[in-house]
C-alpha cells in the first residue's frame, strides 16, 4: 500500500527543522519536492506500508493507497496516534467502518532511564552468561 | 568488459568524515539495540565508546519498524531445552543447539526490560480471558518479571499491544548511547541515513576487521568507521526472489523491503564463515497482503483447509511421512507448507484460513462485550504489524467472521531469527557440556573473522529467536564484543585502502552516471550502464527461475542451480555498471549488490547438500528426500572476495539434547 501525500494539507513540514515523513521512513522513500515545498513517495513500489509516514505527519497529510496489484480501489485505513493509545479507522468498499483504540505505551515518551535500579556491571563475569542485570536461566 | 573507475572527474567528491570508536554497531534493529543496551553499561566504567549506525532512523528501523502484535519467544513457565527441541523440530533437525539453548535461557530478561520500559504485555484475567496491556495494569496485575501471566498465543508466544514496540526499545538504546558518549566525550556516536557497504580487514592481522565504511544518503559525505571491535545486526534478505506481485506491490513483501542482504554480504566479503545458507523461510500467509497468521492458528483456533474444507495436514500426512520420514510428525512450517502446496498443485484451492468458523466458535462462549474485544484482537493482530493486510480486507469488504480468507506461500526471504536460520558460524557460548571445544573459540556470537560479532537475523543455524531473542542476541553480542575490546586494548584499528580508494569504490555508481547520462535522451535508456531497479529484476528473475522460486513450485536442481550460478556470474559483473542517480539509488545499488552476495551463498549452499532438508521450502528435483544419512550436518561455507571463489564444508551434527 503505498503512501501519498495531499497537495492541500502538505506543508513540507516548514515549522519543522526536517520533514517528519523523510525523517521517518525506513525505506529512504519520502523526500521533498523543494520547488513546490510538498513530500511525495520517490519510490512506491518499494514501499511496505509500514504507515509510520502517516502516523508521524503533523498535518495529516499522508495517506495509503492500496498496491493495485491486488488491492480493489475503495477502502482504507487510517490512524491517529497519541502518546499512549492509537485510534484506527478502516472504511470498507462497502462504506461500512470500523473503530478500534489500541494501547502504544503504558509510560511517558521520553520517559525510560535504562539503568535505573539496574546493579553495575562485575567485570569478573563478562565471559559467562548472563547480563549485568541478572544470571542466565538455569535448569 | 572494461571496469568502471570513479577518480571523481564526473561527479562531485564527497567529503570524508572518519569516526574512531571502540565498539562499532552497524545496524539499528532489535539486535542492535540489545548492544547498545547491555554494551554501554560493561564500557563505561572503561571509558569504552560506542557508535550505532543505522541506514535509517532508530525509532522505526529494522525488522520491527511497523510495530508487532506479539513477542514469538519467552520461555516463561517453560523449559529451555524444550525451546531447544521445539525449534530443532521446525527447522528439519539441524540447530546449533549450544547457541539456541544459550538464547533460551537469557530472553526473558529482555522481554522483561521492554515491559518496564513501557510494552503494554497482555494478561490474563481471573477468570481467563484475555486483558490488553491497560486492562492488565489498571486490574493491578503483575508484570512478568513478578510472575504476572501473560496470554499465550502459542507455548512460546505472548500477545503484546505492539504498535510502538520498537519506538520503546529504540527510546532504551538511544539513552544508552547518549549515556555513553557523555561519559566518553565523543561529538557524536549514533548515526543515521549511513548505509554501510563495506567492511574492511586490519593492514597488519589477516583474520580482524578494522574498518567499515558507508555513506549518507543525506548529503555526500562519506563515513569511515575505525574500531577494534563490530557487531553486526544489518539484518537478512528480502526480495531476493521474484515476489509474486510484480508492480507497486513488490514492497508488501512479507519481511521488511529495506532488509536487503547487507548482514550476509558485509560478513561474507570480510571472510566470516557461513552456515546453513541453504536455509530460507517461505512463509505461508494470507494470500496478497502477507498478514500473519500466527495469532489466527494458535490463539483463535483457526483450521486451514483446502476449497473443500479438508485439512491437507491431515489427508496428504501419510504421503509425506512416506516420502520425507520422521520430521513430519513435526508438523514444522516447511512441512505444511509441502503439504498445502500438495492440494495447491492438485487444483484443490484456494487454500482457505477459516477464521468465520473459529470467531463462531469462540463467541459461544462470549458474551457481546467479549465477542466485540475479540474482534478488536482479531484486527489488531493486522495494525500492529501489517497494516495493509487490514486495508486489503476493507478494500476486499472482507468480514473475518463471516468468510474464509485465502492463504498462500510467499516468495523466499533469507533470515535468521524467524522460522528460518541461514546466517553465519558464530562461537557458541562454551560453558554448556556435551558441545565440541572448536564450537566456541573464546567470545559469545563472534564469528570467524576476529573481533565481528554476529546478531539477529545474520546469526545461523540459530532460528526462531523472533524479537525479543534477537534484543537478547545483541545483548550478548554487545558484552562480549567488549571482553574482546578489554581483552585487546593495545590494539589499533589500520587498514590498507587509502580515502580516495574507498571513496572511489562507494560513490563508483555516482560517477559512472554522471559520465554517460548525456549519451541518451533519456537517461532511464542507456547502453552504457544498468540502474539498480532493473539489475533487481534480473537477480529475482534469476533466482526464481534457477533457485527454485515460485515459478517453479520452489523447485531446483544440480543443472539448474549450475546454470543460474553462470548467470548470476554475470550479473556480478554487470554489478560494477551500475548506475545511481542520487543518493538514494546509490543506496539501492550497494543494497542490491548485497543481495547479490546473498543470493549467491543461498544457491551455491543448495547446490552442496545432495538432499531437500526444506521440504516445501525448496526441492531438489533429482535428491527429492530428507537424507539423514548423509547430510544430518551443517554445511558451512567461505567466500574470498578477492579471488571471487567459495569453499564449501560439511560440518558434523552434534544433538545433546535427546528427541
Amino acid at each position: 500500500m503505498p503512501s501519498y501525500v495531499i497537495t492541500e494539507k502538505c506543508d513540507g513540514c516548514k515549522a519543522q527543522d526536517k520533514t517528519a515523513c523523510q525523517y521517518i521512513c525506513p525505506n529512504d522513500l519520502m523526500t521533498l519536492n523543494r520547488d513546490l515545498m510538498k513530500a511525495y513517495n520517490q519510490e512506491p513500489d518499494q514501499c511496505w506500508e509500514c504507515y509510520n509516514c502517516v502516523k508521524i505527519c503533523p498535518q495529516q497529510a499522508i495517506e495509503v493507497r492500496g498496491y493495485q496489484d491486488f488491492n480493489p480501489i475503495g477502502g482504507n485505513v487510517i490512524p491517529m496516534r497519541g502518546t499512549d493509545s492509537i485510534m484506527w479507522t478502516i472504511k470498507f468498499r462497502n462504506g461500512s467502518l470500523k473503530r478500534f483504540k489500541f494501547p502504544i505505551r503504558t509510560t511517558p515518551e521520553g520517559s525510560i532511564d535504562p539503568y535505573k535500579g539496574l546493579p553495575e556491571v562485575d567485570y569478573s563475569k563478562i565471559k559467562q552468561s548472563g547480563y549485568f542485570n541478572g544470571s542466565a536461566r538455569t535448569e | 568488459m572494461e571496469k568502471e573507475t570513479c577518480t571523481f572527474s564526473y561527479c562531485q567528491r564527497p567529503e570524508i568524515v572518519e569516526v574512531e570508536t571502540d565498539l562499532l554497531i552497524i545496524g539499528g534493529g532489535m539486535s542492535a539495540c540489545g548492544a547498545a543496551f547491555e554494551g554501554t553499561r560493561w564500557a563505561n566504567p572503561k571509558g569504552l565508546r560506542i557508535v550505532m549506525v543505522d541506514k535509517a532512523a532508530t525509532d522505526r528501523s529494522g525488522a520491527v519498524a511497523m510495530g508487532l502484535s506479539a513477542i514469538n519467544t519467552y520461555i516463561g513457565e517453560n523449559k529451555v531445552e524444550d525451546y531447544v527441541k521445539y525449534v530443532r523440530g521446525d527447522l528439519m533437525g539441524i540447530i546449533r543447539e549450544d547457541i539456541v539453548f544459550d538464547l533460551g535461557r537469557h530472553v526473558d530478561n529482555s522481554v522483561h526490560l521492554f515491559e518496564e520500559w513501557g510494552l503494554p504485555i497482555w494478561k490474563k484475567s481471573d477468570d481467563g480471558f484475555s486483558l490488553d496491556g491497560f486492562q492488565s495494569r489498571d486490574a493491578g496485575k503483575a508484570m512478568l518479571k513478578d510472575g504476572g501471566a501473560p496470554v499465550r498465543s502459542g507455548k512460546w508466544q505472548i500477545m503484546i499491544n505492539g504498535e510502538s514496540y520498537k519506538v520503546i526499545v529504540a527510546e532504551a538504546a538511544k539513552r544508552a548511547l547518549e549515556i555513553n558518549r557523555q561519559a566518553t566525550g565523543m561529538a557524536q556516536n549514533h548515526y543515521e541515513r549511513v548505509f554501510i557497504v563495506k567492511l574492511y580487514k586490519d593492514a597488519n592481522q589477516p583474520n580482524r576487521v578494522a574498518a567499515a565504511a558507508g555513506f549518507s544518503v543525506r548529503e555526500n559525505k562519506i563515513y569511515l568507521f575505525k574500531a577494534k571491535a563490530m557487531c553486526l545486526g544489518a539484518g537478512g534478505a528480502v526480495n531476493v526472489f521474484r515476489p509474486r506481485s510484480v508492480k507497486e506491490g513488490q514492497g508488501r513483501a512479507w519481511y521488511p523491503v529495506w532488509n536487503s542482504g547487507s548482514g550476509y554480504a558485509l560478513g561474507m566479503q570480510a571472510g566470516a564463515e557461513l552456515t546453513m545458507m541453504e536455509n530460507r523461510f517461505v512463509p505461508a500467509r494470507f494470500k496478497d497482503g502477507y498478514g500473519p497468521v500466527g495469532a489466527w492458528f494458535l490463539f483463535f483456533k483457526a483450521k486451514a483447509t483446502n476449497a473443500y474444507g479438508e485439512d491437507y495436514c491431515v489427508t496428504n500426512f501419510e504421503a509425506t511421512k512416506e516420502k520425507y520420514g520422521k520430521y513430519t510428525d513435526k508438523l514444522g512450517t516447511a512441512i505444511r507448507n509441502h503439504m498445502m502446496m500438495i492440494d495447491m498443485k492438485a487444483g484443490k484451492g484456494p487454500i482457505y484460513m477459516n477464521t468465520h468458523t473459529a470467531m463462531q466458535e469462540l463467541a459461544k462462549t462470549m458474551d457481546a462485550k467479549r465477542i466485540k474485544h475479540l474482534e478488536a484482537e482479531a484486527w489488531e493482530d493486522f495494525l500492529d504489524m501489517c497494516i495493509g493486510q487490514a486495508g486489503l480486507w476493507a478494500c476486499k469488504n472482507v468480514e473475518p467472521d463471516k468468510e474464509p480468507s485465502e492463504i498462500m506461500p510467499t516468495e523466499p526471504y533469507l533470515l535468521g531469527s524467524h522460522a528460518g536460520c541461514a546466517g553465519f558460524w558464530v562461537s557458541g557460548p562454551g560453558d554448556i557440556a556435551g558441545f565440541p571445544a572448536e564450537w566456541s573459540w573464546g567470545y559469545n556470537r563472534m564469528s570467524t573473522v576476529n573481533g565481528l560479532f554476529m546478531m539477529g537475523d545474520i546469526v545461523g543455524a540459530s532460528g526462531h529467536k523472533f524479537s525479543s531473542g534477537s534484543h537478547a542476541e545483541g545483548r550478548i553480542a554487545g558484552k562480549n564484543a567488549i571482553a574482546f575490546i578489554l581483552d585487546n586494548a593495545s590494539y589499533t584499528p589500520a587498514i590498507k585502502q587509502t580515502n580516495d580508494e574507498i571513496a572511489g569504490e562507494l560513490y563508483a555508481p555516482y560517477e559512472t552516471f554522471e559520465k554517460y547520462k548525456a549519451h541518451t535522451t533519456d537517461p532511464f535508456m542507456n547502453p552504457h550502464y544498468i540502474r539498480p531497479a532493473n539489475l533487481q529484476a534480473r537477480l529475482q528473475k534469476i533466482s526464481d527461475e534457477y533457485f527454485g522460486g515460485i515459478s517453479t513450485w520452489y523447485m531446483t536442481s544440480k543443472t539448474m542451480l549450475e546454470e543460474g550460478l553462470k548467470q548470476l556470474e554475470v550479473l556480478k559483473e554487470d554489478s560494477a555498471k551500475l548506475a545511481a542517480g542520487n543518493l538514494h539509488e546509490l543506496m539501492r545499488c550497494w543494497e542490491n549488490y548485497h543481495r547479490i552476495l546473498s543470493v549467491e551463498a543461498h544457491a551455491r549452499h543448495i547446490l552442496f547438500r545432495q538432499e531437500s532438508r526444506y521440504p516445501g521450502y525448496y526441492y531438489r528435483g533429482d535428491f527429492d528426500l530428507v537424507d539423514d544419512n548423509d547430510w544430518k550436518c551443517f554445511v558451512n561455507s567461505t567466500y574470498n572476495a578477492e579471488t571471487n571463489t567459495w569453499e564449501l564444508k560439511k560440518v558434523p551434527y552434534v544433538q545433546v539434547y535427546a528427541d
